[in-house]
């Protein structure tokens, strides 16, 4: 119950300080909003764009997750509270899950900014079941995050880690986006296989993985004295 | 009391810091080297030394921030770094970092540690402590050096700590400031802390501790009491 609270007190301090400093989520929009923008752009036909509204979505999510990522460690190190943190009597799995948790929500608002833009310049034709398209929103972020805060904490005290961070998290979260691309695409489309429900169990999985052992991995990277 | 180094006792005080040949490097250099003492519970250690003398490196090895390389500390006779888990809600640090989160206010700030301690503050009597009554719901973003500084010292202490690592507590602190800060460490020195403390200003901080001791390049050159003249006077690694 300790380790309950203490996730929800860390949660509780992040959505704070991005509420306060909204400066960084609005920076995420900005972000996300410039590359499917650009993507649209850059198709050489109209009739192509609701074919890769699923995989324009995903990745402007991904390659604006790495912002938000680094940005979330970056508010750690500027006054020291991370290792203020990790001397704190809070058990460090408390400090990942709280903060995946708290990456996963403001990674979620990126995609409900991105879905409707991306609706409106790709002008996807919905055939498939979108009802379970949140779902696979909920769980291709938590998918990003749980690695992500992983990799962040890894990079963040290192020099260049804007350029780090990426380096090393876009090969961890390559199925991530595949499979959110492929379960999206296949929901708007329309899925006569039934095979997004494989692409989902896809997400599924890595999250079990990643939200179990990454909390274990955590503790060795940033606790190494 | 000078500091001696000796072996742990058998049965020490929940709050005796021992010290057994430290040492800790950073890449190459031995920034701590060999530094033994023993500060017995409820005491207080001076610490004086130049800047990189490794007085901020002693500090953060004994709040189990860093790594020994070599040797040992223990406080109670556990052993600092094996039992760090256990024993850092004992261990409360002050250094330039002040762990605070800048867009907060400091009452927040108060209450979100708090939290995640898992327990619950009053804010204003621990704001009220340290003379920032008035800044409670001003963004931290704005608060001077020396507010910060206050505010650093009411978040450590909110662990109610068995040994309290201060490093240059005075600095950056008006009169005022300093008086609160002097004002804190008798407390925790009265309720049967330990203390350590690092500045460069001996005299400030010679009524609050028993035992001093300089270091330069990470060992310790000088031992003797904080009113000694020979603590006041600066480091130039001559004194031996």
């Amino acid at each position: 119950m300790t380790g309950v609270r203490a996730v929800a007190a860390v949660v509780g301090r992040e959505l704070r300080t991005e509420w306060r400093d909204r400066s960084r989520v609005g920076g995420l929009f900005v972000y996300g909003f410039a590359l499917v923008l650009a993507l649209a752009f850059a198709m050489p036909g109209p009739h192509m764009l609701p074919d890769l509204a699923g995989g324009a979505l995903w990745l402007g999510l991904v390659l604006a997750s790495t912002r938000a990522l680094d940005a979330s460690f970056a508010t750690e190190l500027e006054h020291g509270a991370l290792e203020a943190m990790l001397l704190w009597p809070v058990p460090p799995a408390a400090i990942f899950y709280g903060k995946a948790l708290a990456n996963t929500i403001v990674l979620l608002m990126v995609a409900c900014f991105l879905a409707p833009i991306v609706g409106l310049l790709y002008h996807p034709e919905p055939r498939g079941s979108l009802w379970m398209l949140p779902l696979v929103m909920v769980a291709g972020c938590m998918a990003l995050a749980a690695p992500g805060t992983l990799v962040a904490s890894l990079t963040s005290r290192a020099r260049g880690s804007s350029a780090l961070l990426p380096v090393l998290l876009f090969p961890l979260v390559v199925p991530v986006l595949l499979a959110s691309a492929r379960a999206t695409t296949l929901l708007l489309e329309g899925d006569p296989m039934n095979q997004a429900d494989d692409w989902l169990g896809v997400l599924v999985v890595f999250n079990l993985l990643h939200w179990s052992l990454d909390a274990l991995l955590f503790e060795r990277v940033i606790d190494e004295g | 009391m000078p500091v001696a180094a000796t072996d742990a006792p058998s049965s020490p005080p929940v709050s005796t810091l021992v010290v057994d040949d430290l040492s800790r490097r950073f890449g190459r250099r031995w920034a701590l080297a060999r530094v033994s003492l023993t500060v017995p519970a409820g005491g207080g250690l001076l610490l004086l030394g130049a800047n990189g003398s490794g007085k901020t490196t002693l500090l953060r090895t004994l709040a189990t921030a860093l790594r020994p390389h070599r040797g040992s500390a223990s406080l109670g006779g556990r052993d600092l770094w094996e039992d760090r888990r256990a024993l850092r809600p004992r261990i409360a640090l002050l250094t330039h970092a002040p762990g605070l989160y800048a867009d907060l206010s400091a009452a927040e700030n108060l209450r979100a540690w708090a939290a995640m301690g898992g327990h619950a503050v009053d804010a204003a009597a621990r704001l009220a402590e340290v003379g920032l009554t008035d800044a409670a719901d001003r963004v931290v973003r704005t608060f001077s050096a020396g507010m910060v500084r206050r505010l650093a010292l009411a978040r450590i202490l909110l662990k109610s700590p068995d040994l309290v690592l201060l490093d240059e507590p005075f600095s950056a602190l008006d009169p005022e400031g300093r008086a609160v800060v002097a004002k804190a460490a008798q407390a925790v020195r009265a309720r049967g802390a330990t203390l350590v403390l690092s500045t460069h200003h001996a005299p400030l901080a010679a009524s609050l501790c028993d035992q001093a001791i300089r270091l330069h390049e990470g060992q310790i050159v000088w031992r003797g009491a904080p009113d000694d003249p020979q603590a006041a006077v600066p480091a130039d690694g001559a004194l031996v």
